[in-house]
């Protein structure tokens, strides 16, 4: 009878957070569904009621059934029978629950069957099912897909697709193919406008497909013939009911093995286009590869907690020398470092969520009324912060996670080797979390922005600004210290003027940023709750000692040492 | 079949399956207190087979009756988000210290007053007293059909019933007429989980005295939406005889409660020797524990 929301207090917490009133207050608009659907909140406290009981059920379904499937779900994996992919019983039995539940399109708004629920409980869910099973979060996390056909897709395709997802729709996003993974510019699918039939045809091959052969699925495929680029890549939606799709094969994994990796050929597919053409790669897919970097965000923190769990309780439960082993320094010192490590990865992704809750809620407003200067200057901020706070979440959870994972199978020591405990199961579900969505040296590419940019500076200034208790300002005073080292070491980067010598210090300087950022963010914690003033601390001693050797690497490396790197 | 009504029996139970140190008074009875009260198991796969006769046939209400004090309209609000659509509490003072000869009349009264109905469902016993009585003395106190210990509805239409039952050594499929009770294994299908629209509808659904006690500023929204109602029914409202009930009515009297030790069997102890092996292999073959 285990819940995964209940007994972690930390989730509570984070969706207590002040923000909430004011992102809850923008989502219900004047709480105006109450009159029209029998399961919209009244008023703000009501809302936040919901969020935590539904997010209940999440924990319990995780806890009492997800979790339990996780290894036999490892051992079975997906299969296909007659040209469809037949998910492991436990995947089916699992997605069965969470249906049943409503669970399914909790962001969605309620005419199309949703929950209309903000970005936060539903990336808290998203935590919570990955804790459950790392695997089986993709199959829960590509209703993301529903997100982008609400936002950008005419009404006649939300109408057609949307209320299928709370019915229990699978979703998967088509982007990968054999000769475009990273660079997703060069895709090969063809789209072609069938004049008879009046429906587009998809031809061609998409490898490394999670969930292939979902009910519902976007593929980008190149509408414009002749060209080579971005600019010639649309979206389109394809519907399972419909012919033309071939499950080539699914992949054999190292981890993450019951959500299904398809490769996919398309002959003759019918689609339909979502939003305009050419726009497919350069607006929608970075719309959703930028919440599918949230959702692994949410994965990599799950992932993380649930090896730190696996951790604590074999640390305590081993005897050597004739004691628990965490009773021992080289245990303790992991084993805390790890906590507040877990922590510090969970305030970012709900820091991080926060900002693409009110920019989104913003943006789905602006659709029906003009928004005052105020508040368009707010979800420009916000989707500036959002844009940012993204690719360093996604490649800092995902780091640490596999951090936290490596650590926690130590700590197993040969025991953790076998196939006999989770953790070698975790250990291999979170090796994915850095490589996909963009691995974590394409998450530098897009966040370097925000180190050159300024963005992580002023965030950091205005966290300084927030008063604190007494207690806490040591901890400021050690952040002040790290940020002007990194001011600094962005100064002498930038100072070379050198774009490839900024690509090569570009990883150290975004990791002393996120390191700042998440020190601050934990010190705000500590201020609404000082249980958290004590992994705060070692935290930031952590971070501090990281940040002093970044910066002795910056500021002793000389533009001609590159040349020792650099390979033929 | 459209209109098809079907109750469904619950109690609400201290759960007797996580029992700390704490569970038991000096005095050898239960202490409440400490443990939490929880939905009886069986009578949440009761729910479960109810729901899924729904599943089947939308047209079909499930209403969960439940006899306790007023905190069991918790577990009325449980199987309203799980997807029952009526609930009503049985709670009287009157009611205290019913045995099961009691707490069947009380319950097959309030049944009486909820007629017509096709199905009555209850889960095989409570976990709390264990007795597996008060299904079969509802079903005899109003004259109908009982199966008990049902593990799957395999087909009803208006008239009947066929029911697959769990019995030791074996199944048994069984056809009864409606309406009837039939009380339900726990080998019946777990029960599904909360759903969250039904949770955000129900949140609010009290009974008359919760509405009371709580400081809930909702009025105007119970106005408008019954289905916020959970009733609650007394021994005057199901015109029951306080004679049959509570203590007077409850023949059953505990005799002697005991606090049983579990002490290790009697152990044999062996030396290394090959003749302690030799006879242990006799005896293990000779007893059948092995060849």
């Amino acid at each position: 009878m285990a819940n995964f929301y209940t007994d972690n207090t930390d989730m509570r917490f984070h969706l207590e957070h002040p923000q909430m009133k004011k992102i809850i207050d923008l989502k219900e608009n004047n709480y105006e569904d109450k009159e029209t659907f029998d399961y919209a909140p009244r008023d703000f406290e009501d809302a936040l009621d919901s969020y935590h009981q539904v997010l209940e059920i999440v924990g319990e379904i995780c806890g009492n059934i997800i979790a339990p499937n996780a290894e036999s779900v490892d051992h079975e994996g997906p299969k296909i029978v007659d040209n469809r992919v037949i998910y492991a019983r436990g995947t089916q039995e699992n997605h069965e629950a969470l249906t049943k539940a409503g669970l399914i399109g909790l962001s969605l708004p309620r005419k199309y069957g949703g929950l209309n629920f903000s970005m936060v409980p539903y990336v808290m869910a998203a935590e919570l099912v990955s804790r459950a099973d790392g695997g089986f979060a993709n199959i829960w996390g590509l209703q993301d897909c529903a997100e982008t056909i609400h936002e950008f897709a005419s009404d006649e395709l939300k109408n057609e697709f949307l209320p299928r997802f709370n019915q229990g729709a699978t979703a998967a996003m088509d982007l990968t193919e054999p000769d475009a993974g990273s660079d997703l510019q060069a895709v090969q699918l063809k789209a072609t406008w069938d004049e008879e039939k009046q429906v587009w045809l998809l031809n061609g091959v998409k490898r490394f497909i999670t969930n292939g052969d979902a009910d519902i699925s976007l593929v980008l495929a190149r509408s414009e013939h002749g060209t080579q680029d971005g600019r010639g890549l649309s979206l389109f939606v394809y519907d399972r009911k419909d012919d033309g799709l071939i499950i080539r094969r699914i992949e054999n994994k190292l981890g993450i093995k019951g959500s299904p990796t398809c490769e996919l050929v398309f002959n003759n597919a019918p689609a339909q286009l979502v939003g305009d053409r050419k726009l497919g790669l350069i607006k929608y897919v970075m719309s959703l590869m930028n919440s599918a970097r949230l959702g692994v965000g949410a994965q990599s923190v799950g992932i993380a907690e649930a090896a730190y769990q696996e951790a604590v309780k074999y640390a305590k439960e081993r005897i050597q020398f004739g004691k628990p082993i965490h009773k021992f320094p080289a245990i303790y010192e992991i084993l805390t470092n790890m906590n507040a490590d877990v922590k510090a990865i969970r305030s970012l992704l709900y820091e991080t969520t926060r900002f693409v809750d009110v920019y989104k809620i913003y943006a789905h407003h602006s659709e029906h009324r003009k928004l005052t200067s105020d508040e368009r200057a707010e979800m420009k901020e916000n989707q500036r912060w959002a844009d940012m706070y993204t690719p360093l979440l996604k490649l800092i959870s995902s780091e640490y996670c596999n951090r936290i994972a490596y650590d926690s199978l130590q700590i197993h020591g040969g025991a953790g080797f076998m196939k006999d405990f989770p953790i070698e199961r975790i250990y291999r579900d979170a090796r994915i979390t850095t490589i996909y969505e963009g691995t974590s040296q394409l998450q530098v590419v897009a966040a370097i922005r925000g180190v050159t940019t300024g963005v992580y500076l002023n965030k950091m200034r205005d966290y300084e600004a927030i008063e604190l208790k007494k207690e806490l300002i040591y901890l400021r005073r050690i952040l002040i210290i790290m940020t002007d080292d990194y001011e600094k070491a962005v100064d002498t980067v930038l100072a070379v003027n050198d774009s490839e010598y900024i690509d090569f210090q570009a990883r150290r300087l975004v990791e002393m940023a996120g390191n700042i950022i998440m020190g601050y963010l934990m010190v705000l914690d500590a201020k609404r709750d000082e249980s958290f003033a004590k992994p705060a601390e070692v935290f930031i001693r952590k971070a501090f000692a990281q940040n002093k050797e970044r910066f002795t690497y910056i500021t002793h490396f000389d533009l001609k040492d590159l040349s020792d790197y650099q390979l033929e | 079949m459209n209109g098809f009504k079907i109750i469904v029996l619950a109690k609400q139970v201290p759960d007797t399956r996580n029992v700390g140190k704490d569970a038991m008074k000096a005095d050898g009875t239960v202490n409440r207190g400490a443990l939490p009260a929880i939905f009886n198991p069986e009578d949440l796969n009761a729910l479960e087979i109810a729901l899924r006769i729904k599943d089947r046939y939308p047209g079909t209400t499930v209403t969960v009756l439940s006899m306790g004090p007023g905190r069991a309209a918790e577990i009325i609000r449980e199987a309203l988000y799980r997807g029952a659509d009526h609930g009503v509490l049985l709670t009287d003072r009157k009611f205290a210290g019913s045995d099961t000869l009691a707490t069947s009349y009380a319950l097959s009264m309030a049944i009486r007053k909820m007629s017509p109905y096709h199905l009555i469902v209850a889960g095989r016993q409570a976990i709390d007293g264990d007795t597996a009585q008060v299904g079969p003395q509802v079903a005899e106190k109003l004259g109908l059909p009982q199966v008990t210990y049902a593990e799957e509805v395999l087909s009803v239409d208006e008239q009947s019933i066929t029911i697959k039952r769990r019995l030791e050594r074996g199944v048994e499929v069984v056809k009864a007429p409606l309406p009837t009770v039939i009380t339900v294994h726990s080998s019946a299908p777990d029960c599904r989980p909360r759903n969250a629209k039904y949770l955000m509808k129900f949140k609010h659904a009290r009974t008359i005295t919760e509405l009371q006690d709580s400081s809930e500023d909702y009025i105007e929204l119970y106005k408008d939406r019954p289905y916020l109602d959970i009733k609650e029914w007394s021994v005057a409202d199901v015109e029951a005889d306080s004679d049959w009930l509570g203590l007077s009515g409850s023949p059953t009297k505990v005799k002697k409660i005991e606090n049983v030790v579990f002490t290790a069997k009697e152990s044999k102890i062996l030396n290394d020797s090959n003749d302690d092996i030799s006879g242990l292999m006799k005896e293990l073959i000779n007893n059948h524990t092995l060849g």
